[in-house]
């Protein structure tokens, strides 16, 4: 503005153009985002929700009648001799065992994962990286690899089993394959890492001569940890817990390999759905309850981390 | 102003005149060496005496071991070797949360997650006192800082100064028996650091607590100390009053960190010192300095200076150079040894004796008492 008497043009002219140049660029640069988001995201997203509310095709695909039924047939199904509407126990229990062993995956996470955090950011800087190195290798290999690896573990011949077998603390072979304990085993080891880097960036951030200065206001360590440590890492343990919990709620392979056909999780039953259970509008609404459920967990996270930033 | 230079050496541990008061802090031959890479010995068998109720100060550049001493009397790290009793309680081995001992930091280490409030709360909650008592503390050290109208912002909502007085309201809350500053003035502009200086004596003199503060400016620690710790290199050169190690320091170290100062050449012979410029001057013999070659001090503004002929008692020199700063003029001279001097005149109104002017001769008059010899 101080240039004003320098510009032959009225004030404020130039900084208009500017402005409108401005925009104009922002929506040219931002259109490759727009189309990647439209095409990838929201266009499927659109095919999804259409999908739900049609009638299943014979063979898979879909019939172009509007039904309900895809909707319905995620909580109630007919009975096959009376037609009465009756709970779908089969989908409720597996409801719950994905919610519960999503639970207890991330929490299991939580234990493990915390402290090898903290040991990971506390060790010297040049030590730090390799630690982390190891933290993330899992990641450069194959989950079916991974999976797989943990089935060698844990199968009736398995090495876990041999080597109890062998020390004789067991007689025989304890079944661990095809159970819900296998699952949660397999899911605790499979997004460990998810949990440990953002708990290790938090604690990397963390102050700790405010840890100090706790122990210097006569706060043991067990208390220093509680009432400094804990609420200075928490939105660290919260994003864990949300990058363990969600992908665990949808987890396809892992229940599959080790949980066998018949512990089936959230993400068996809608594969069930799109190919031997040739009812896609099911398959669709299944998808986006379990879609929904994922956002409530995501818009719940952002309101308590921006009602905290907004506290300070 | 006589014995009160005190001076630790490791043949007499502690100086001589802690005796004749309460010691709160007791340093006793305190060593501590990382062990890293390399060994590092930050403290190299420091012993001192902290009296209470005493404004004492660690003054030295930065790595001289200060802060270091700081850490090992508040427990952040055991010392290596010796001891550090709180009167006469060894309490080399105590985690701090155990130690009546608190620490304004030098960045403040407040908690983000809590109000000013919470944070001035938090010490005395750690100690388990009484709601009510803790309510009461808490206003008592608001009202003391004056920050009674902030009591409910968050920490990273206020200014450096606020956050300072937060720190310290928050290290005296539990009324410990001694005060731990570690340079907590440094991240303040200068005008907020001088109110901030006469704040924190007031809260001294208002509390009865010991304060021992650490600093890198000779300024701020001349101003504030009762007495004063000059550091290098892991050790304590000198601890005295303001005044002592100003006017009479031990070492060329101590001189040439605090203030401006004139190094000369000279001879020693049974208290009294002949400047190799000429001029006799009594002096006072520091322990370990013989008869002989030796090195004195004198401070700028104790020797004044004129144009022309030396008179009697006065030194013959040529000013170099003359540079009016306000208050006062400095004149850079040269001896006839070739030796570089300067001198620091208070401005007296127009009109008064001029000073020499650049490469005109000149008289240097040396205050009687101005002159220090120096151990080396």
């Amino acid at each position: 503005m101080s240039k004003q008497a320098e510009t032959p043009f009225p004030p404020g002219a130039l900084e208009r153009e500017a402005e409108i140049a401005d925009t104009r660029n922002r929506w040219l640069l931002s259109l490759p985002a727009i189309v990647i988001i439209v095409c990838a995201a929201a266009g499927p997203l659109l095919v999804m929700v259409v999908y739900s509310f049609l009638t299943p095709g014979d063979y898979g695909n879909v019939k172009w009648e509007f039904s309900l039924d895809g909707w319905t047939n995620t909580i109630v199904q007919r009975d096959i001799f009376d037609d009465t509407l009756i709970w779908a126990d089969a989908h409720l229990s597996i409801f719950w065992r994905s919610f519960s062993l999503s639970l207890i995956t991330t929490i299991l996470t939580l234990i493990i994962g915390v402290p090898t955090a903290w040991f990971v950011a506390t060790q010297p800087p040049g030590r730090r990286e390799f630690w982390l190195f190891l933290v993330t290798v899992p990641f450069w290999t194959n989950l079916l690899v991974r999976t797989i690896a943990v089935q060698e573990l844990i199968r009736s011949e398995g090495v876990i089993n041999l080597i109890l077998l062998k020390i004789g603390i067991i007689d025989a072979p304890i079944q661990m394959m095809f159970t819900d304990f296998a699952i949660g085993f397999g899911m605790t080891y499979v997004y460990l890492p998810l949990m440990v880097l953002p708990v290790y960036a938090a604690v990397d951030k963390l102050d700790f001569r405010l840890v100090e200065a706790a122990h210097d206001l006569y706060a043991g360590r067990w208390t220093a940890f509680r009432r400094v440590i804990l609420p200075l890492i928490k939105p660290g343990i919260i994003a864990g817990s949300i990058l363990v919990f969600v992908p665990c709620l949808g987890a396809y392979v892992t229940p599959r390999v080790l949980g066998g056909g018949k512990n089936l999780m959230f993400g068996n039953l809608i594969e069930l759905q799109f190919g031997a259970g040739r009812n896609w509008p099911l398959g669709a609404a299944l998808s986006l309850m379990l879609m929904t459920a994922v956002m409530v967990a995501l818009i719940f996270y952002v309101r308590i981390t921006s009602r905290e930033q907004a506290d300070g | 102003m006589t014995s009160q230079t005190a001076h630790a050496e490791p043949s007499d541990a502690t100086d001589t005149d802690t005796d004749t008061a309460a010691i709160a802090v007791d340093v006793d031959r305190v060593s501590k060496i990382f062990r890293g890479e390399t060994e590092v010995r930050a403290l190299d068998d420091v012993s001192v005496g902290i009296r209470k109720n005493e404004f004492f100060t660690l003054l030295g550049p930065s790595g001289c071991g200060k802060t270091t001493l700081l850490r090992l009397i508040a427990g952040f790290e055991p010392p290596t070797m010796g001891a550090i009793r709180l009167g006469t309680r060894d309490i080399s081995r105590l985690p701090p949360n155990q130690r009546p001992i608190n620490t304004v930091f030098q960045n403040y280490a407040l908690f983000p997650h809590m109000s000013v409030a919470q944070n001035i709360a938090f010490g005395l909650e750690m100690l388990g006192k009484p709601k009510a008592e803790v309510q009461r503390t808490v206003d008592e050290m608001l009202h003391l800082v004056r920050m009674e109208e902030l009591k409910n912002r968050r920490t990273s909502e206020i200014s450096g100064g606020q956050q300072q007085r937060v720190a310290l309201a928050r290290a005296l809350a539990p009324h410990p028996e001694v005060l731990l500053l570690d340079e907590p003035l440094s991240a303040l502009d200068l005008k907020l650091r001088k109110d901030m200086q006469i704040e924190l004596k007031r809260l001294q003199h208002e509390t009865g607590i010991t304060f021992i503060f650490v600093t890198h400016d000779q300024e701020e620690a001349l101003t504030m100390s009762d007495r004063v710790a000059v550091m290098s290199a892991g050790k304590i050169l000198q601890v005295g009053r303001p005044r002592d190690v100003y006017e009479r320091p031990a070492e060329r170290f101590v001189a040439n960190f605090i203030g401006e100062s004139n190094f000369l050449d000279a001879t020693l012979s049974g208290g009294t010192v002949e400047l190799a410029a000429g001029g006799r001057f009594e002096v006072r013999v520091p322990e370990g300095v013989r008869d002989g070659a030796v090195s004195v001090l004198v401070r700028p503004e104790h020797a004044t200076v004129h144009s022309g002929e030396p008179g009697e008692g006065e030194i013959a020199a040529t000013a170099e150079n003359v540079v009016y700063s306000g208050e006062a003029t400095v004149v850079h001279l040269r001896l006839a040894t070739g030796e570089a001097i300067k001198i620091r005149l208070a401005n007296a109104p127009q009109g008064g004796e001029a000073p020499p002017r650049t490469g005109g001769a000149a008289a240097i008059r040396i205050a009687p008492g101005a002159v220090t010899v120096l151990r080396d």
